[in-house]
This record gives structure tokens, sequence and C-alpha cells, in this order.
């Protein structure tokens, strides 16, 4: 086994780290944070397949997570659904959603791209503020704890350590998705589009193909995150939570797994740190977004990569 | 029967006036650069904002207005130097997380310069309303439309007719051929992104006295100026104009005819729809890939 690979050295690294991680947690107000992080990161971990991988741009998939958390909402408060079963009826219509839309959407190229997802989002968010007899409207809804098999998950430091192992699973999964023939295909429709179907790439099943495991990955976060708050408002489906996700991975670095981890894990914890400086926090983002993407184009952990290697090389 | 549609036409008319310079503004900024920029509607938010705490303040109206137009035109340059032409080659995403970054500066600084809350203009020929056929208008309407239709006339004329028009229509057909017969490329950056937030102040300004304005004014009404730019076809002038009035009038029907909760969500369904069926948006050209 080389502990260099990213399966394995960095499968390792990251449960390390989310193992140690607790040490310096004084308060459950740690955990919090730590959980938001990692449920961010799994989203960011699905969306990088679609993003940095398979080179398509979504501004729609805080919609997806918000019918996730809906979905779950609804069927566990009103229709007394299991927990587990709403979670899983939720991902699957998200994921037929997604399959239908999926075709004539990633058809578009570049900003027709951008401009159709970002719409689907935004009349997902639209349709939670306005049903109001079903999803109870600008107001929110509230929902009790994820129960399963006789057990309930509560508490920061239970869903700390459920998260945890989720979030490793779902790095496990999309580096082997990245490393089958799946993720050949989908690096060399990133590479060229026209280039992979004419060496015969059925390009269009692959986008379809991770379009859909993103907006799943999405949706089971969404109905997670329902639970683990007790609260939801439409508002977390909202153009500035895509905006939110996408940032996380192209600043963590696209097609870097890893990377989508790191990101989503500085801008969750960056609002935490900022909150010192609330009135300047919406300036500070900006700052940091411009600066991240002008100075590094590549993303933090990419380009840190390119640093220390060029390091050891000049050794 | 006819009044209620001819009033639900001209609010059409009115706001898809204002999507239509936001969409120009996306296409201007898109043909120079390739660039869509998400900031877009900060510029008219600045417009709006910077006019009625002028006016608030004392400033005289016609003082006002230039002042704010040459002060969002500043953020558009500034913009363009510090934050667009370092990230010259970057990709899609890049850019686009770029100039949504600099919205959210923007955003911010002008809860921080101005306030949170609403701020008005008074109408600027009073509020008599005009009956139309039993329809109502509102002279601000007047003023929306017509200003809108002088400044689509004065850009015909400017890209037509004028030296500096002309090579910035030169640069977004192709940039190098552009500069090889001496068009000065990074001036018609500048001037793209110059000209851009002078139409958003523009209909931040016309606007105000109808819808008020906040520092968050500019995100729904800069997305809808990205749909109307989409619905025409990225680049296309004519395009953007005609999606902008056909997102604004379908707006209106919609919340007259259908539901008020639902007219936001307008804009993006007949973007989706269009999207599904052209591509290219309704006169965009079909683009081709070299390998």
């Amino acid at each position: 086994m080389n502990l260099m690979t990213a399966r394995t050295g960095g499968l390792a690294a990251l449960a390390i780290v989310v193992a140690v991680a607790p040490v310096g947690f004084s308060n459950s107000y740690f955990y919090d944070v730590g959980v938001n992080a990692m449920f961010n990161a799994i989203v960011c971990v699905g969306l990088n397949l679609l993003i940095g991988y398979a080179g398509q741009i979504s501004l729609g998939h805080a919609g997806f997570f918000a019918l996730g958390a809906y979905g779950s909402g609804i069927l566990t408060e009103r229709y007394g659904v299991p927990a587990i079963v709403a979670l899983t009826l939720s991902a699957a219509v998200v994921g037929i959603l997604a399959f239908a839309v999926a075709r004539p959407i990633l058809k578009l190229k570049g900003h027709y791209l951008a401009m159709a997802t970002l719409g689907i989002g935004i009349i997902i968010h639209i349709v939670l503020k306005t049903e109001a007899g079903i999803t109870g409207g600008p107001d929110g809804m509230s929902l009790g704890n994820f129960k399963m098999l006789g057990f309930t998950i509560k508490g920061d430091q239970m869903w700390y350590w459920v998260t945890g192992v989720l979030l490793i699973f779902a790095v496990w999964l999309s580096l082997n998705l990245i490393e089958s023939p799946v993720g050949r295909a989908l690096r060399a429709v990133h590479g060229s589009e026209v280039g992979a179907e004419v060496v015969g790439v059925d390009t269009s099943s692959y986008k379809v193909l991770v379009f859909v495991v993103s907006a799943v990955f999405a949706s089971v976060v969404g109905s997670l995150f329902a639970h683990k708050n007790g609260f939801i408002t439409p508002d977390i489906g909202s153009f500035f939570g895509s905006v939110h996700f996408v940032t996380m991975v192209v600043l963590g670095g696209m097609a870097s797994v890893y990377g989508a981890v790191v990101g989503a894990v500085i801008l969750t914890l960056l609002p935490q740190l900022l909150a010192v400086v609330e009135q300047y926090e919406a300036m500070i983002l900006g700052v940091i977004m411009m600066g991240t993407m002008i100075f590094m184009p590549k993303g933090l952990l990419p380009s840190l990569m390119i640093k220390l290697k060029s390091r050891e090389a000049g050794r | 029967m006819f009044a209620a549609f001819l009033q639900y036409l001209f609010s059409g008319l009115t706001s898809g006036a204002i999507y239509a310079l936001a969409g120009l503004g996306f296409a201007i900024i898109y043909n120079a650069s390739h660039v869509i920029n998400f900031a877009q509607g900060e510029f008219i938010m600045i417009g709006g904002m910077a006019t009625a705490t002028m006016v608030a303040a004392g400033v005289p109206l016609y003082l006002a207005i230039p002042l704010a137009m040459v002060a969002s035109m500043l953020v558009g340059v500034a913009m363009e130097k510090f934050a667009v032409e370092p990230a010259r080659n970057a990709d899609v995403v890049t850019i686009i997380i770029i100039t949504i970054g600099a919205s959210i500066f923007m955003r911010g600084a002008a809860q921080i310069i101005w306030d949170k809350e609403f701020h008005s203009l008074p109408a600027f020929s009073g509020e008599t309303p005009i009956a139309v056929m039993g329809a109502t208008l509102m002279p601000q309407s007047l003023w929306v439309i017509g200003v809108a239709a002088v400044v689509i006339v004065g850009l015909w004329y400017f890209f037509n007719r004028t030296m500096f028009g002309k090579a910035m229509l030169g640069t977004s057909h192709n940039r190098l051929a552009a500069q090889l017969v001496g068009v000065a490329v990074k001036k018609v950056l500048l001037a793209s992104f110059a000209l851009s937030a002078l139409l958003g102040a523009v209909g931040g300004i016309v606007v105000t006295p109808i819808t008020f304005t906040n520092y968050e004014a500019g995100i729904m009404l800069g997305l809808k100026g990205f749909s109307a730019a989409v619905l025409g076809g990225l680049g296309n002038g004519t395009g953007a104009i005609v999606g902008g009035l056909i997102v604004g009038i379908a707006e209106a029907m919609a919340s007259g005819y259908l539901s008020s909760a639902y007219k936001d969500a307008i804009a993006f369904i007949i973007i989706l729809f269009v999207l599904f069926f052209m591509p290219s948006g309704l006169f965009g050209k079909r683009g081709t890939d070299r390998v």
C-alpha cells in the first residue's frame, strides 16, 4: 500500500484530522462549526466532480440541498415517515429531477449553463418560499431528531462523529469514481468535449451521471442538515447558497477532492472568525474571493502543491 | 378587461426598460472581454443610492444625477482595473467568482457608506397619473421608458457612427485583429466597464422614484438583466433589449393574471424554456468549437 497516493495516504490523513481535531474543541460550539464545515465539505466533494472534473458549472446546487432538507422536513413532520426513508426518498426525487433537467441543460455551454442552473436554483427557492401551506413559507419549518433503528442522533458531539464518517465515505466514493473509467471519461470531457466524443466517449451520459451524483450528494446533506439544525428556512436554497458552494470548490482547488474539503472548511470558518468585524464581513469576503482567484486561479491546495513540488525539485 | 391589460403592459414596459438597460450592460462587457459581470446589478444600486442620498442631503437633483453617474463609472473602471484585468486568461468559473466577489464587496461597502434602509427619490415631474383608455400611467414610467429609449439610440450612434464605438465593436469581433489595426484594446476594456456602469446607474436613477432602492436592490435587477441578455443571445445588443422587454412584460402579465408571488420566477422559467430549445438564446449565433 502506497501512502503517498491520494486514495490511501490522503484518506488516512483526512481520517486523522477528523479524529484529532476535537482535541482542540473546548465546547459544543466547536463541534457545531465542525459539523457544518463537514456538511459543506460533502456537498463540495460532489460538486467538485461536476465543476472540477467534468468542467461544468452549476450555480443552483443550493436548490438541491434545500429540496433534500424540505423533503425530509415535510415527510417526517407531516407524514410521520421514518427519517432514513425520508432522506432516501428525497434523494431519489432530487436525483430524478436532476436527471430530467440534466440532458437539455448540459447541452449548454459556459455562461448559458451558468444561467440555466442559476435559474433552476432560483425557481426552487421561490417555490419553497411561496408554497407556505406545505413548506411553512419564509418563516421556515422545524423538524425533529434523526432516528434510525431505535437510535437517535442528537447533540453536536454525536453529529460530529457521524458526519466525519460520512465525509470520509464521500471522499472515498469520489476518489474511486475519479480513478474509474468514468473519471477518465470526465477528464476527457473537461479537456476537450468534441475530442472526447470523437474517440468514442459518450460525453453527455457522463455529464448527466455526474450532475445527478452531485445533486444527490447535496440532497442527502440537506436532509441531514435539516435534522441536525432542527429548523430550516427557504434561504438555505438561495442564489448565495449556491455561490457559496461553488466558491468553496474553486477556492480550495478545482479537480482536487481534498481541495474541495479544504475550501469548504475555510469558508465555513471564515464567518466565525470575521464575526469580530461583523460590519466589514461582506467586504472582506468579497476581497478574499477576488484575491484568491486573481493570485491563485487554480485554488489554494493545487497552488500549494505546485509550490511544494517546485521547492523539492530545486533541492 | 382591456384597461387591466393595458395597465399590466405599462408596468411591464417600465420594468422591461430597466432590464433592457441592465441586459445591454451585460452585453457590452461580454463583447469587449467575454466576461459576465455579476456586479452589473450593483451599478444600478449605486446609481440609485448615490442620487437618493445626495438629494436627501440637499443636493439639487440636476447635480446629484451626474455625480452619481460619475461615481458609478469610477467604480466600474476600478473594478476592471483591479479585479478583472489581472485575471485576464482565467477560466469562466474563476471570472464568475471574481465578479460575484466584486458584487459582494460593493454591497458590503454600500451598507457601510450608506445604510440598510430603503431610499427614495421624488418623481421627476410630479405624481399626477395620466389616464390612458381606462388605465393609468405614472409620469415617472414615461421617464423610465423615454430615458431608456434615448440611451438606446445614443448607444446605436456611439457604436455605429463614432470611431471609438467602432473600435469597441471591432474588438468584440476579433480582439487580435483589432489590436493589429491599432485599437487600444486595454482602453476598450476600461471603456466597456465604464459604459456598462453608466447604463446601470442611469437605470437605477430613473427607476428609484418607482421602486425605491436599498443596498440589496441590485441582486434581482442584475440577475434579470442577465436573463435578458442570455434570452436575446449573449453579446447581441438588440437581443438584450428584446429580452429585457419580454422578461418585463411577461412578469407583469403573470403577476396580473396568475400570481404575484411567482413574479420573480417568471424570468427564469422563460429562460429555461428558451434555452431548452435554443441553446444560444433567441438571436444568438450558434457556437462552434475549434478542437
